[in-house]
């Protein structure tokens, strides 16, 4: 490993990924939720929605980003009058693209799981007492423990490997928006191969290793995550 | 007197239930229809899971749903016990668990379940630390008669709780939800097809047809009613209680006793004194206007008084005829026959029942 | 007309018609390049094809391989470690421009100011194309550090890509700063304001922009006739009102 070999970036990622994931989980629960059970006419526009940033170059979303989020965007102007920081170039901006950007890696799954869940149970635990609430996570939660697990390891793997949007509203911060993709970015770009084979390599053999935990997981408990 | 208010509508893709019950919130109510008339409908509207039911459903007093006001109170909060066809139970707990979770979401002061006694009762001591996908259906459905009656219920909910039972398990939770709803005072609302089952349990009867419920009212009087053939199809007849008084064990025959008059039935395992129900269908009773003279192989001939005679169905040659031989019997007979006997409300005639057709 | 006829007209086109120039240019130059393609074009009927990115990644692109005949570099570095590797043609590797280093703000500035511009309020971020692999990012770089303002600055410094980038960053105001190359600014396409400030050239290394012309290109007359065309008095003159100085 070259000694100079800079790591943080390694650990900015895996920071990153890992604050998404969690607040996606959160936020995309009660939508997925939702979607999994309303007969409401929006529900289409609104799983189109999700769906866009599967499709779209991370570039649009990118540039949408660096517009919304800037100093007199619709989101970066509020952002700057309450905390004084902008979004663009800042960990928390990477933070919101990131959640928009992984959002259907999380919420499809999610979805899927809450559509094949049996009703019954469900409707037993309130014939039980269970609130709502209460029947969600003693019930449904537990059953849709698959759909959480394959949620939360495409949502933090998407998340670890993002670049487009990064490299159009991050700014190259070292510590705060340099990701490992952008490090190896760079590091290609200016023929430091050693460099850029080490951050690769590290992340290729740690992606692996979350999918061969998860698939072994999977067998054992013999359910199907991906 | 406490009483059960279900006076509701329900409309969707097709179906309709149409609902205007008021009974006894209390004892064994038996709602008895065939397949897709509502039945299992109906009770769902009472447990509160139908959301788009609109009308008026008060227990003992308490406004559950009411639409004019716009109450409606949660299923969880009305504390209301649910067997459902399927055991429905939660396949990531063990059976303990599941007998323990509406147990310990119900307030201290409500708890009054024994759960020793019902985990007796239910012969499912062996099975607790076990996950449901490892018993079979039969034990399945048992742990959540358990689980919901340890929930506390103020009224338990039965959706053919025993359909996917075998009939020894069956006659063993009969008595028991009898028991339950007895000594744990508990109302039950009992959905069956069953007509055997419902003879055996139910104190008040809501007939189901088409999505009409408006039909109900104590199980002995409906059975004797004239005009619910629509409704009880081959099951049309009268229940009568009588008491055991002898066993002629030769004939394998049980003989009982019912207004000062016999009744021979195929021998029932049951000591002499008990209390018996039996249900005695319209079509095995046949009337003569005197007793028979020759020997005659039917063992019971019962003497009656014809009370009214139900009226003609064009296209049907039957006509139903109610008697008083102390209490109300029910004959089918032919138009035929009716217009040969003369019949008129009144009339003292001698009823054939044959004792191989009695359960 | 049958669509085998048309097939073959489509496929025989090189052939019939005049030659093409894979041309990659640093980001710096593309508005320029515009202005000069047509020109170009029509002297000589000659068709150019023009990739743009940051001299550091057309390097690395030409370097494994990439189908370029021209490159125009942002600096003289990359062209000749590109001659060193033996993939230029010998003799083919000329100045054709030396770039002028702005800041600008998107909004006009008394042109007074001067470095006080950094001093201004409201500064949250100062845009510079990454100086590892753009040669404005290096010279934005070494101004700073001559005026002795890099490490006051550095928190608010974010990076572009390339100088394109850098413009985007200023133009939609997420930079209130960024240092471009004076060409940029002086675009015609340019709707924002064309004040900025020149930095002094004493503050930084000259940018030598080079361009070389690839041994891939070596049977393309075509490429010939645009590294002659880019060394004529008419391009020479153009590329100077761009915002560039020339040898």
């Amino acid at each position: 490993m070259p000694t100079e070999l800079d790591l943080a970036p390694l650990w900015l990622s895996l920071q990153l990924a890992s604050v998404t994931t969690v607040l996606l989980l959160l936020f995309a629960t009660p939508l997925a939720w939702w979607l999994a059970n309303t007969r409401a006419r929006g529900r289409a526009v609104i799983e189109a929605m999700v769906a866009l940033p599967l499709v779209l170059p991370p570039t649009v979303l990118g540039f949408y980003l660096l517009l919304v989020l800037g100093p007199h965007g619709a989101l970066g102007a509020p952002w700057l009058q309450l905390t004084d920081t902008t979004l663009t170039f800042t960990f928390t901006g990477l933070v919101i693209a990131s959640l928009l950007y992984s959002l259907p890696f999380v919420v499809q799954p999610l979805q899927n799981a809450f559509e094949a869940l049996d009703r019954k149970p469900l409707e037993a635990a309130w014939c039980l007492r269970a609130s709502p609430l209460d029947s969600f996570f003693s019930v449904v939660l537990p059953q849709a423990m698959r759909g959480y697990l394959t949620a939360a390891v495409l949502g933090f793997t998407h998340t670890l490997g993002e670049f487009g949007v990064v490299l159009m509203v991050g700014g190259n911060i070292p510590g705060e928006t340099r990701v490992i993709s952008i490090a190896i970015y760079d590091h290609v770009e200016t023929l430091d191969y050693a460099s850029a084979h080490w951050l690769a390599g590290i992340l290729l053999v740690f992606t692996f290793i979350v999918l061969l935990v998860v698939y072994a997981l999977d067998r054992h408990a013999r359910v199907r995550v991906i | 007197m406490t009483r059960l208010i279900a006076q509701c509508d329900l409309k969707h893709s097709g179906f309709r239930l149409h609902a205007r019950l008021d009974i006894p919130a209390q004892g064994i109510t038996a709602v008895f229809g065939r397949s897709g008339s509502g039945k299992t409908t109906l009770l769902r509207c009472l447990a509160g899971l139908e959301r788009s039911a609109t009308g008026l459903i008060s227990v003992n007093n308490k406004v559950w749903q009411e639409s004019s006001t716009g109450i409606f109170i949660p299923v969880h909060q009305r504390a209301v016990g649910m067997v459902f066809q399927q055991p429905c139970l939660f396949s990531h707990m063990t059976v303990r668990a599941n007998l323990n979770y509406g147990l310990t979401r119900t307030p201290l002061a409500e708890r009054r379940m024994p759960w020793d006694q019902v985990i007796e009762i239910l012969g499912i001591g062996a099975l607790l630390e076990r996950y449901p996908q490892h018993l079979s259906l039969g034990e399945q459905q048992r742990v959540s008669i358990g689980r919901a009656v340890l929930s506390n219920p103020c009224l338990l909910l039965m959706d053919e709780p025993l359909a996917s039972l075998d009939a020894p398990r069956k006659d063993e939770i009969l008595p028991f939800i009898k028991r339950l709803n007895r000594e744990m005072n508990i109302p039950v609302v009992y959905v069956s097809h069953s007509v055997q089952e419902i003879v055996q349990l139910a104190d008040t009867l809501v007939l189901v047809h088409e999505g009409q419920a408006t039909v109900a009212g104590p199980i002995h009087e409906i059975f004797s009613r004239l005009g619910l053939h629509e409704y009880l199809g081959e099951a049309t007849g009268a229940i009568i209680d009588a008491h055991v008084i002898a066993h002629e064990a030769e004939f394998d025959l049980t003989c009982l006793e019912f207004h000062g008059r016999r009744l021979y039935v195929p021998r029932q395992s049951l000591n002499v004194g008990d209390a018996v129900r039996v249900h005695i269908l319209s079509r095995n009773v046949s009337l003569s206007l005197a007793p028979p003279q020759a020997p005659t192989s039917v063992l019971n001939i019962i003497e009656a008084r014809v009370v009214e005679i139900g009226a003609a169905v064009p296209g049907k040659p039957a006509v139903e005829v109610k008697l008083d031989a102390g209490c109300p019997i029910l004959a089918t007979i032919t138009r035929k026959s009716l217009h040969a006997l003369a019949l008129s409300p009144g009339q003292c005639v001698y009823a054939s029942i044959k004792a191989a057709s009695l359960q | 007309m049958k669509l085998p006829v048309l097939l073959l007209l489509w496929f025989a086109s090189p052939l019939l018609h005049a030659g093409e120039v894979k041309v990659a240019v640093a980001a710096n130059f593309l508005n320029t390049l515009h202005i000069l393609a047509p020109v170009f074009e029509k002297n000589t009927g000659h068709h150019l094809l023009i990739s743009a990115g940051s001299t550091g990644k057309l390097y690395a692109q030409l370097h494994n391989g990439a189908p370029y005949d021209v490159f125009l570099a942002a600096d003289d570095k990359h062209p000749a470690l590109l001659e060193k590797e033996g993939l230029v043609m010998p003799g083919r590797r000329i100045t054709y421009a030396v770039g002028r280093l702005v800041v600008w703000s998107g909004r006009s500035m008394p042109s007074q100011e001067g470095a006080q511009i950094f001093q201004q309020s409201g500064i949250r971020h100062i845009a510079i194309a990454n100086p590892a692999t753009a040669p404005y990012g290096r010279a934005a770089y070494q101004a700073l550090n001559t005026m002795g303002l890099w490490h006051i600055l550095k928190p608010r410094i974010v990076q572009g890509d390339d100088v394109g980038q850098v413009f985007q960053f200023v133009a939609s105001a997420n930079a209130q700063l960024g240092f471009l190359a004076l060409a940029q600014v002086l675009n015609p396409k340019n709707t924002f304001s064309r004040d900025y400030w020149l930095v002094p050239e004493d503050l930084y290394d000259p940018i030598v922009q080079d361009m070389v012309l690839l041994k891939k290109a070596e049977n393309n007359s075509a490429a010939y006739a645009f590294v002659v065309f880019m060394q004529a008095a008419q391009a020479r003159t153009l590329i100077q009102q761009a915002g560039y100085k020339v040898k």
